[in-house]
């Protein structure tokens, strides 16, 4: 069973769940406006998922996979494709190399289903994502902010944010 | 019959007993705790962010604040994360030298945690003295060759800031021959101790199944009875050389962690033994001379992970080709530990929560960030 590459997986899960595999497309990475570098692509190896069934993808893991251990979910926010990708890592206890789901957003609506019902270890990581990202998890149990105070407004994460004051930039006084 | 209602109390965040600033809000039923939530953020400083400030480099001795015990092993961690995504090479001498200051860690780590832990149950002080007495005679080595006892700093990309000094191994030889004599000690205090047992024994159960469901890392899933070390799992750095065991537990409770701990130890020991034994024909010196330190990495992403006393750690980086890390993401072991407090305290008295609390081993520093 072990022994299951990202490419085996891309192929395996398109083939047991039709169109939950996407496209991988590169995001544009701004690179710092001094240096004057043409901006650089950036193309994920990972598996890319459809957001809204990530939960069947990720059962599809555990369930007939054996990838029964959530490891890490991580938020990363690409200001300039107006996106978030959401990162799972999953691994086999029994064997085998990592595999890594994505899962991409818009950055206006971030909105993806919660694994806190399937894996209760998926909680903190939720709620971390959502008190710094602002990422709406539907069907998490408890959804509050982690780390930041309750009455905090704003999400200190993401790319706009800003790093003195209280506005965000681009925002108007 | 008298009327009794459930009582909602908090303990912490300034309480001894909570490991720092550390937060528990339970409800209890007389003395049986019916529901416990985890609080915290007391300290946290959004690490992640100031590192995406902050150059590659420069986040090197940011890490040693993460898990504040095992600074070392913080550092290969990033270091490793760093290397995979530049791919520079690390000679093997340095490899050596790294995995004998991680494993230096465990034990301190591990002693420390065990002296805490039955400070906890109320053996007030002995313990710890002990462990601590070991600990500082470890922290005296890294000092020697860091120049610093907690915020060692001490890797760099490519290999370690600085070669062994020449006293470092006999000083180490005499640490490891008293070293079987300790472990041995503190594992008769507890074995042979009835207060301990009654305290540990069937405390805190944290099954099989539902460890691996919370994910749990490091002693507190192996005593859960899953033998998953990284270390065995994904070997990185010269794991696959060397010959260790990984202790497993069987039930899963207070007691399983400490014996796992104190097994570590022991096969700690082991390793640090083997890579003495082999550190003399180690090719290369303490770090690439070729690898740059201001590194500017191609644009993708990596994730490395270490098993560090605590559990895994990783680190997962993302390069636009700049100087900073477009984003930097800890993945800390005494977090994702702490998922499952509520649910191993539920049932048992509120003397029992600071004693699974201790037996999980976290660090708030990690915890936060």
């Amino acid at each position: 069973m072990p022994n299951v590459s990202a490419d085996d997986l891309r192929v395996r899960l398109g083939r047991a769940l039709p169109g939950v595999v996407q496209e991988v497309y590169p995001l544009k990475v701004a690179p710092p406006p001094a240096q004057g570098h043409a901006p650089a692509a950036f193309v994920t190896g990972d598996t890319l998922v459809d957001a809204a069934r990530v939960v069947d993808a990720a059962l599809y893991l555990r369930d007939v996979l054996g990838y029964a251990y959530l490891s890490d979910i991580c938020v990363v926010d690409y200001l300039t494709d107006g996106i978030f990708e959401v990162v799972y890592r999953f691994y086999n206890v029994e064997g085998g190399p990592s595999l890594a789901l994505k899962v991409r957003v818009p950055r206006e609506n971030p909105v993806v289903p919660s694994l806190t019902p399937d894996w209760p270890g998926a909680n903190f990581h939720e709620r971390e994502a959502f008190d710094l990202y602002g990422i709406t998890f539907v069907g998490h149990p408890y959804l509050h902010r982690i780390y930041m105070w309750d009455e905090f407004e704003g999400f200190p994460m993401r790319k706009d944010f800003p790093k003195q004051g209280d506005k965000y930039i681009g925002e108007d006084e | 019959m008298l009327k009794t209602e459930e009582l909602q109390i908090n303990i912490g965040p300034q309480h001894p007993s909570t490991h720092g600033v550390f937060r528990m809000l339970v409800t209890v039923d007389g003395e049986t705790v019916t529901d416990l939530k985890p609080v915290f953020g007391y300290l946290h400083r959004n690490h992640e962010q100031i590192a995406e400030v902050n150059t590659y480099l420069q986040n090197m001795p940011y890490t040693d604040r993460l898990d504040y015990f095992n600074a070392m092993a913080n550092n290969h961690a990033y270091a490793m994360a760093v290397e995979k995504l530049v791919g520079i090479e690390v000679p093997e001498r340095a490899e050596y030298i790294r995995v004998l200051m991680v494993e230096l860690t465990r034990i301190l780590n591990h002693a420390g945690a065990l002296g805490f832990l039955i400070n906890d149950m109320g053996a007030w002080q002995t313990q710890l003295a002990f462990g601590m007495r070991e600990r500082e005679k470890i922290l005296d080595l890294f000092e020697s060759v860091s120049g610093a006892r907690l915020m060692c700093n001490y890797f760099r990309f490519g290999g370690v800031a600085r070669d062994l000094t020449a006293d470092f191994m006999p000083r180490l030889k005499d640490l490891l021959v008293a070293m079987p004599a300790f472990i041995d000690e503190m594992e008769r205090l507890l074995r042979e101790n009835e207060i301990l047992l009654q305290r540990s024994e069937g405390i805190g159960i944290l099954p099989k199944d539902l460890a691996l469901a919370y994910s749990v890392t490091g002693p507190v899933l192996r005593g859960s009875g899953v033998a998953y070390d990284i270390r065995r799992a994904e070997p990185y750095s010269i794991y696959d050389r060397l010959d260790f065991d990984v202790p497993v537990g069987s039930v899963g409770d207070v007691y399983d962690r400490i014996l796992v701990r104190i097994e570590e130890m022991r096969q700690s020991k082991r390793i640090i033994e083997q890579v003495i034994a082999q550190l003399p024909d180690a090719q290369g010196g303490h770090i690439n001379p070729k690898a740059r330190q201001n590194v500017r990495p191609p644009v993708g992403d990596v994730y490395a992970r270490v098993e560090t006393p605590k559990g895994e750690l990783g680190f997962y980086l993302v390069s636009d080709g700049s100087s900073r890390p477009y984003r930097y993401k800890v993945r800390a072991p005494s977090f994702i530990n702490l998922t499952p407090l509520g649910d191993m305290c539920r049932g048992y008295k509120v003397a029992d929560m600071v004693v699974i609390l201790g037996s999980i081993d976290i660090v708030m520093g990690e915890v936060d960030r």
